[in-house]
C-alpha cells in the first residue's frame, strides 16, 4: 500500500500536482475576492445612503418633497411598501407552493418540465409589461370585486372607504406584485422539495402512508429552510418593484389605511422614489436616498427575522 | 448534514436566479432601447429646412449638442433634433426627458449645455454660476414650448361640458362628488348628466402640468382653492393619482365618470370641457394658450435675456385660454467653449423659428410662440446673445 502511493506520487509532485496547486490557488483567490466583493459593494451602498441621505434628517420640511420633514413622510410609505409586500407574499406564498409540490411530488415529467419553464418565463417578464397589464386589464376587472366588497362587507378595516371606481387599489398592486413574485419563489421551492431525500418518503409510502401524509411528514418539514429562504427572496422583490407599482397603484402618498379598495391608500417607497425622482432636486434628492435607506433597513431587518425563523432545529424524520 | 446540503443547494439557485434575471433585464433594457431608437429614428422630418438653419452656414456645424430637462418637451424636441439633425449632418443633438429639476441640476453642473424647464429658474439660481459657461456669462432663458393643457372627462355621448374655475375646484377637492351636481347642472342646460360619481385623476407624479393646473385655481377661483400653485397634488387631498401623463390618459380612457388634467395634444378620444373665461367659454386652442401668453407681463427683476412669463391667468377676454403650459430653454449667453455656443445658438435660432415652432405644432399640438410678435422680438433678442 505504501510503496503504491510514494510510487504515484513522484510524478505527480513533478508536473500535475504543481499545477494542480497552481489551479487550486487561482480559484481560491478569485472565489475569496468575489465574496468580498459583496461585502465592499454592501458597504459602499450603506455609506452612500447614510452620507446622501443624513442632510434631509435635519432639513426644513419646506426643502423636502410634499413640504413634509422625512418622519412624517417616511412611516406612512414604509408601512405601504411592508403592507403591499405582506398581501402579495400572502397571495403568492400558497400558489408558490402548489406549484412546486405539483411538479415534484404529483406531476408526470413531462408535464412537470413544462410548468417548470412556464414559470420561469413568467420571471422573465418585465416588470413594465406587468405594471401596463395590471393597469389596463387587471385593475379595470377588480374594480366592481372592489365595489361590492366595500357595499358589503365594509365594515370590515380591510374593505372600509369609498370603493374607487378605476380598481387601481392596493388589492389590484398586490395581485400584479404576487404574479410577479410567485416564480422566484416556485422555483426556489421546488429545487428545495427536489433536494428533499427520497428514503423517508419511500419509507412512509412503504408503511402505507398516503402521498399527501409521505409529503407532510418527509418532504415538507426539511424544506421549511428553503420554502422561508423563497418567500424572502419574493417579499424582497416585492418590496422593491417600481414601475409595476406606480402604474398600478393610485396612492396618496401621506395616508394610512390597511384598506384595499380606495384610490387613496398609502404609496411604496420605491414607487414614490421613481415618481419623484426625475423632478426632484437639493434636498429633495437627500430626502429620496434617506427613504431608500430607511427601505434598505426594513428589509435587512425583515431578513435577521427570517434567518432567525430558519435557524430554529426543523422537526421531521430525517 | 442533510441540513446543510439544502442551505447550499438553495444558496446555488439563488445564484442562478440572480444571473437569469439579470439577463433578462439586460434583455428588456435593450429591448426598450431598440424601441427608442427606432421611433426616433423613422419620426418624418415635419418641415423642411431652408433658411432657419440655413442662417448659419450648415457647412460650418459639427459636433454634439446635449440638452435635456422637462418632459413636457419631448415630442416638439423630436421633432426639432430630428429636423436639424437633417439640415446640419456633422450635427448630434441629444434630448433626455429627465424632467425638469434634474434637467436645470445638470445644466447647472456642465452635465447639459442646453436644458429644458416647466418652471422658469429661480431668479436667485438664475445669477450662476453655471458649469457649462464661461465665468462672467449671463444666463439666456426664453419660452420655446407653449402648449394648453385641456381638461378631460369620459362620459358617454357628451363631448363637451362648460365648467368654471368654481366647480372645478370643487371638483378636484372632492366637495363635488357627482356629475349630476347643481354646481355642474346650471352651468350646462340642454346637456342630461348622469348621477355617475366623479372620479377626480391627478398626476401622482411631481409635474409642470400640476403646477399650471393648481395655479390656475389659485389664480380664478381662491375661494374654493385654498391649496395655492403646487408641483406635487397636495396630499390632504385625497383622490385617484396617476403616473405621467400617459396614466392620467389611461385612466380618462377606461374610467366612467373620470375627470382629469392633461397637456391638450394627448386629450383624444375623450370629453374635452371649455373653461369660464369672462362671460364666456373657451375650448382649449393653441391660437388661445399663444394669447394667453401675450396678453402677461414679463417677470420683472431678471436678466435682460432672461425671459420669464408671469402668466396671468384671469384674464376676462374670451380670446385666451388661460389654462396655459410654459416650457423654457435655458443656455449659456457666453459658452466656455466657442463651438459649443455657436451650435446652441443655431439650434436655439431653430427651435424659435417659425419653421422650428411650426414643427412642434404640428407634432406636439403646441402654440406657436412666433404667435405674438413682441414675445418673438424679445426672444430672438435674447438667443442673439448667446456666443
Amino acid at each position: 500500500m505504501t510503496d503504491l502511493v510514494s510510487i504515484r506520487r513522484v510524478p505527480l509532485m513533478k508536473a500535475e500536482h504543481r499545477r494542480a496547486r497552481a489551479e487550486e490557488a487561482t480559484a481560491r483567490g478569485v472565489a475569496t475576492v468575489a465574496g468580498w466583493t459583496v461585502v465592499v459593494l454592501l458597504a459602499a451602498v450603506t455609506i452612500f445612503l447614510l452620507i446622501q441621505g443624513l442632510p434631509a434628517l435635519t432639513a426644513q420640511p419646506e426643502e423636502l418633497p410634499l413640504g413634509v420633514s422625512l418622519l412624517r413622510l417616511a412611516p406612512p410609505l414604509l408601512f405601504g411598501s411592508l403592507w403591499s409586500g405582506l398581501l402579495s407574499l400572502g397571495l403568492a406564498a400558497p400558489v408558490a407552493i402548489g406549484v412546486a409540490l405539483f411538479t415534484t411530488q404529483y406531476a408526470p415529467k413531462p408535464l412537470a418540465r413544462l410548468l417548470g419553464t412556464i414559470t420561469d418565463l413568467l420571471a422573465a417578464v418585465p416588470s413594465v409589461v406587468y405594471g401596463l397589464w395590471g393597469l389596463t386589464v387587471l385593475a379595470p376587472l377588480t374594480a366592481p370585486l372592489g365595489a361590492w366588497l366595500a357595499t358589503h362587507l365594509g365594515w370590515f378595516p380591510l374593505f372600509a372607504g369609498e370603493a374607487s371606481a378605476t380598481g387601481r387599489t392596493m388589492l389590484a398592486a398586490s395581485v400584479v406584485l404576487a404574479i410577479m413574485i410567485m416564480p422566484i419563489m416556485t422555483s426556489v421551492v421546488r429545487e428545495v422539495f427536489t433536494q428533499a431525500p427520497t428514503e423517508p418518503v419511500e419509507a412512509a409510502l412503504g408503511l402505507g402512508a398516503t402521498k399527501w401524509e409521505s409529503i407532510r411528514m418527509a418532504v415538507l418539514p426539511v424544506s421549511r429552510s428553503g420554502i422561508v429562504a423563497g418567500a424572502m427572496l419574493g417579499l424582497g422583490r416585492a418590496l422593491g418593484e417600481t414601475m409595476a407599482v406606480a402604474m398600478v397603484l393610485s396612492a396618496s402618498p401621506l395616508h394610512v389605511t390597511g384598506s384595499l379598495v380606495t384610490s387613496s391608500g398609502p404609496g411604496t417607497i420605491a414607487a414614490f422614489i421613481a415618481q419623484t425622482f426625475p423632478e426632484a432636486h437639493g434636498l429633495e434628492l437627500n430626502a429620496l436616498i434617506a427613504l431608500g435607506l430607511s427601505l434598505f433597513a426594513v428589509t435587512f431587518l425583515v431578513n435577521a427575522v427570517a434567518r432567525r425563523i430558519v435557524s430554529r432545529p426543523s422537526k421531521g424524520i430525517s | 448534514m442533510k441540513k446543510d446540503t439544502t442551505t447550499n443547494s438553495t444558496t446555488s439557485i439563488f445564484i442562478r436566479f440572480a444571473t437569469a434575471s439579470a439577463a433578462a433585464l439586460a434583455m428588456a433594457a435593450s429591448l426598450v432601447g431598440c424601441a427608442t431608437n427606432e421611433t426616433q429614428d423613422t419620426q418624418p422630418p415635419s418641415t423642411t429646412i431652408s433658411s432657419a438653419s440655413g442662417q448659419t452656414s450648415a457647412a460650418a456645424l459639427s459636433g454634439t449638442l446635449n440638452a435635456g430637462g422637462a418632459s413636457s418637451q419631448t415630442a416638439a424636441q423630436e421633432a426639432w433634433r430630428a429636423d436639424f439633425q437633417n439640415a446640419n449632418p456633422q450635427v448630434t443633438v441629444n434630448y433626455d426627458p429627465t424632467g425638469s429639476g434634474t434637467g436645470v441640476t445638470n445644466f447647472i453642473n456642465g452635465g447639459y449645455a442646453l436644458a429644458g424647464t416647466d418652471t422658469a429658474i429661480a431668479s436667485d439660481a438664475a445669477k450662476g454660476p453655471f458649469a457649462a459657461c464661461a465665468p462672467t456669462s449671463g444666463l439666456v432663458e426664453v419660452p420655446a414650448y407653449i402648449s394648453p393643457i385641456a381638461i378631460g372627462f369620459n362620459l358617454p355621448d357628451i363631448a363637451s361640458l362648460k365648467l368654471d374655475p368654481a366647480s372645478l375646484a370643487g371638483i378636484f377637492t372632492g366637495a363635488i362628488t357627482t356629475w349630476d351636481d347643481p354646481a355642474i347642472t346650471a352651468q350646462n342646460p340642454g346637456v342630461t348628466l348622469p348621477s355617475t360619481k366623479i372620479t377626480a385623476v391627478h398626476r401622482g407624479d411631481k409635474s409642470g402640468t400640476t403646477a399650471n393646473f393648481t395655479d390656475y385655481l389659485a389664480q380664478t377661483g381662491p375661494a374654493a382653492w385654498t391649496f395655492g400653485s403646487v408641483e406635487m397634488w397636495p396630499q390632504s387631498l385625497q383622490g385617484e393619482s396617476a403616473d405621467k401623463t400617459q396614466g392620467v390618459r389611461e385612466v380618462l380612457a377606461s374610467t366612467v365618470g373620470a375627470i382629469g388634467y392633461l397637456d391638450a395634444s394627448q386629450a383624444t378620444a375623450m370629453g374635452i370641457a371649455s373653461i369660464k373665461v369672462g362671460s364666456s367659454y373657451v375650448a382649449p386652442s393653441a391660437a388661445g394658450a399663444a394669447a394667453t401668453v401675450g396678453a402677461s407681463q414679463q417677470e420683472s427683476g431678471r436678466g435682460s435675456s432672461d425671459i420669464v412669463i408671469k402668466l396671468d391667468r384671469t384674464s376676462t377676454d374670451p380670446s385666451t385660454y388661460p389654462l396655459v403650459l410654459i416650457s423654457y430653454l435655458v443656455a449659456c449667453e457666453q459658452y466656455s467653449d466657442t463651438a459649443q455656443g455657436q451650435l446652441v445658438k443655431a439650434y436655439l435660432d431653430y427651435v424659435v423659428s417659425a419653421q422650428g415652432q411650426q414643427a412642434a405644432a404640428s407634432n406636439a399640438g403646441s402654440a406657436p410662440t412666433t404667435g405674438d410678435t413682441t414675445l418673438d422680438a424679445k426672444i430672438r433678442a435674447a438667443i442673439a446673445s448667446v456666443h
